[in-house]
C-alpha cells in the first residue's frame, strides 16, 4: 500500500513539474519577446498570449455578470460532453470489436470491408457530422445521440484495427493446441484469442477515449447542441480578441475532461492486469 | 482385436501448389502398438514433425491412408484421443499453472470439481503441486514444459504426441525431463510418439526408433530398442545402450547417403 502511495505522489510531482515548466516557458517567452520587441512567430502581447495567472483566475471569476464561476459552468458543460463521448465510446468500441472478430473469422470480409474502414477515417469529421445530425433528425433521434454517433465514428477505427491484430497475436502452436482439443471457433475466440488481444484492445481504448471527446465536441457544433463544451469553445473563439483568457481556460477544461476519460480507461486496464497476473506472496 | 494406435500406409504429404511444391513425406508405412514409445529421428527437413502433425490431424495427408485408434485422424482428434506437447510450452500467460492444466478440461466440458481434482492430480504427477497458483512466467523452462505435459495428459488421452519437447532445454534439465517422461509413460500406459533430433534421447526413451531421411522425407530404418522398460541413469552407461546409439547413428548416416543418391 505504501508503495502505491509513493508511486502516486511521485507521478503527481512529475505532473506538477511539467505544469511549472510550461508556465515558466510561457511567461519567459512573453518577457523576452516583449523586451526585444519581437513579433514572430507569436506576438507576446496580452491579447494573443494572456498571462497564465489571468487564465487561471478566469476559472474562478463569474462566467456571466453575477452568474456562477466560470469553472463551474464549464465543468458542467464538460460533464455533458463526456456523457455523449462515453455513449459514443461504448457504441464505437462495440462496433470496432465486432469488426475485429468478423475480420479474423473471414479473410473475405476483411478484404471486402477493410478498405472502406480505412477510407472512413480519411473523410473529415466536420464533413460527416452535419450528415449524421440531419439523418438523425429525420428519424427523431435525440440530438445528443447524434453527437454520440459522431464520437463513435472516431472511436471504432482504432478498436477494430487493434482487436484484429490482437486476435491474431497467439502463436500458431497455441492455435494448434486448441485444434488438438477439438475446440469450437467460439471457445478458441474466448479462451485464447480475446484474452491474448486484451493488451492491444486496451491500447486502442485509450486512443478511442481521447478521440471520442474530440468527436463529441465537434459533433455538438452542427447539432447546435447547447450546454456542452463544443458550443462554448466556439463562442469563446469568436470572442478571442476581447477575452482570450476565456478560450484558454475552456481549452484547459476540455483537456482535463479528455485526460479524466483516458485515466479512467487506464485505471480499468490496471485492474484487469492485476486480476489476471497477480504476483504470488 | 487390433491394438494398433497408429497405422500409416503409403502416406505422403506435399505442401504448396504449382512451382512452389515441396514433397515433405513420401511412402510412409508405420505401425505403432498400444503402449509403444516411438521416437521419430532424422535431420531437419526429413518431415518428422509433419508426420506427427498428420497423426494429430493438424495437417492432412496428400496420399495414402492413416488410421489413428481405428479411425481417421480427424475423428480421433474430435474424440480427443491424443494430447500434444510442442517445443515451446505454449502456456497461456494470463492463466495460473492450475488453470492452464484445466484448459483442455474446460473445453471438453468436464464439471468444475472434476477439473480441479484432475489438474491437482496431474500437477502432483509432474511434481509441481506447490506451483499450482503461480503464473507461467514465474517458472523455469523445464517447469513450464512439465506443466505442458500435465496439460496434455489431463484428459487421459491414449496417445501422447511430443514435438521436440526438450529441444529448448539445457542438458541437465533435459535428462531429468527424460526420466520424468519415462516415469509418466510407465504410470499412465499412454502410447507416445516423440519427435527428436537427439540420438541418445531417442535411444534412452524409446521402445523403437524410427529413422527418417530427407528430400523427400521417408522412413529409412527402424531400430528396436531392447533395453528393459525400466531405465535410469545407469542405463546411459550400459554397453547395450552405447551399441544402440551407434546403430541409430549409422542408420542415420546411411539414410542420408541414400537420400543423396536418389
Amino acid at each position: 500500500m505504501g508503495g502505491a502511495n509513493r508511486r502516486l505522489a511521485r507521478s503527481g510531482l512529475s505532473i506538477l513539474a511539467v505544469v511549472v515548466a510550461f508556465v515558466l516557458l510561457w511567461e519567459g517567452y512573453k518577457l523576452v519577446w516583449t523586451a526585444m520587441g519581437w513579433e514572430n512567430p507569436v506576438s507576446p502581447d496580452d491579447r494573443t498570449m494572456p498571462h497564465t495567472w489571468d487564465i487561471f483566475l478566469t476559472l474562478f471569476r463569474p462566467a456571466q455578470r453575477n452568474g456562477p464561476p466560470f469553472i463551474l459552468v464549464e465543468l458542467r458543460a464538460a460533464l455533458m460532453t463526456l456523457r455523449e463521448a462515453f455513449v459514443g465510446f461504448v457504441i464505437g468500441g462495440a462496433v470496432g470489436f465486432g469488426l475485429g472478430v468478423l475480420f479474423v473469422r473471414s479473410t473475405m470480409a476483411e478484404r471486402a470491408f477493410m478498405p472502406y474502414v480505412v477510407a472512413s477515417q480519411t473523410v473529415p469529421i466536420i464533413a460527416i457530422a452535419p450528415m449524421v445530425v440531419v439523418w438523425g433528425g429525420r428519424i427523431d433521434l435525440p440530438q445528443w445521440l447524434s453527437v454520440s454517433l459522431i464520437a463513435a465514428y472516431l472511436t471504432f477505427f482504432p478498436v477494430a484495427i487493434n482487436t484484429l491484430r490482437g486476435l491474431r497475436s497467439p502463436q500458431p502452436t497455441a492455435m494448434e493446441l486448441m485444434r488438438s482439443y477439438a475446440s469450437t471457433t467460439n471457445e478458441t475466440l474466448w479462451k485464447l484469442q480475446v484474452p491474448a488481444a486484451m493488451p492491444y484492445i486496451f491500447t486502442a481504448l485509450k486512443v478511442s477515449a481521447a478521440a471520442s471527446v474530440i468527436g463529441a465536441i465537434v459533433g455538438e457544433l452542427p447539432a447546435g447542441l447547447r450546454g456542452g463544451l463544443g458550443r462554448d469553445l466556439l463562442q469563446f473563439s469568436q470572442q478571442f480578441t476581447a477575452a482570450p483568457e476565456k478560450l484558454f481556460a475552456a481549452v484547459l477544461i476540455a483537456g482535463l475532461a479528455g485526460i479524466a476519460f483516458v485515466g479512467l480507461v487506464t485505471a480499468i486496464e490496471h485492474r484487469w492486469v492485476q486480476a489476471n497476473r497477480r504476483l504470488i506472496g | 482385436m487390433s491394438s494398433l494406435v497408429v497405422e500409416a500406409r503409403g502416406v505422403g504429404k506435399t505442401f504448396g501448389t504449382g512451382d512452389g511444391q515441396i514433397e515433405a513425406l513420401r511412402g510412409i508405412d508405420l505401425q505403432i502398438d498400444q503402449g509403444d514409445f516411438i521416437s521419430l529421428i532424422g535431420p531437419s527437413g526429413c518431415g518428422k514433425s509433419t508426420l506427427l502433425r498428420l497423426i494429430g490431424d493438424l495437417v492432412g495427408p496428400t496420399t495414402g491412408t492413416l488410421v489413428v485408434n481405428g479411425k481417421t485422424p480427424g475423428q480421433a482428434r474430435l474424440d480427443r484421443d491424443y494430447g500434444i506437447v510442442f517445443q515451446s510450452a505454449t502456456l497461456l500467460d494470463w492463466r495460473s499453472v492450475q488453470k492452464n492444466v484445466e484448459l483442455p478440461l474446460e473445453i471438453m466440458d468436464f464439471p468444475s470439481e472434476e477439473r480441479s481434482t484432475r489438474a491437482t492430480e496431474m500437477l502432483d504427477l509432474v511434481q509441481l503441486a506447490a506451483f499450482a497458483d503461480h503464473f507461467p512466467w514465474q517458472l523455469s523452462g523445464g517447469m513450464q514444459q512439465r506443466v505442458a505435459i500435465a496439460r496434455a495428459l489431463a484428459f487421459r488421452p491414449s496417445l501422447l504426441l511430443m514435438d521436440e519437447p526438450f529441444g529448448a532445454l539445457d542438458e541437465m534439465t533435459r535428462e531429468a525431463m527424460q526420466q520424468e517422461v519415462l516415469r509418466l509413460w510407465g504410470e499412465t500406459g499412454t502410447s507416445v510418439v516423440f519427435v527428436t533430433h537427439s540420438i541418445p534421447e531417442a535411444v534412452f526413451l524409446s521402445t523403437r526408433v524410427v529413422v527418417m531421411s530427407p528430400r523427400p522425407g521417408r522412413i529409412s530404418d527402424e531400430i528396436i530398442v531392447d533395453l528393459p522398460r525400466r531405465r535410469d541413469q545407469d542405463t546411459r552407461e550400459q554397453s547395450k545402450y552405447f551399441d544402440l546409439v551407434i546403430e541409430v547413428r549409422e542408420a542415420l548416416r546411411k539414410g542420408e547417403a541414400g537420400g543423396a543418391a536418389t
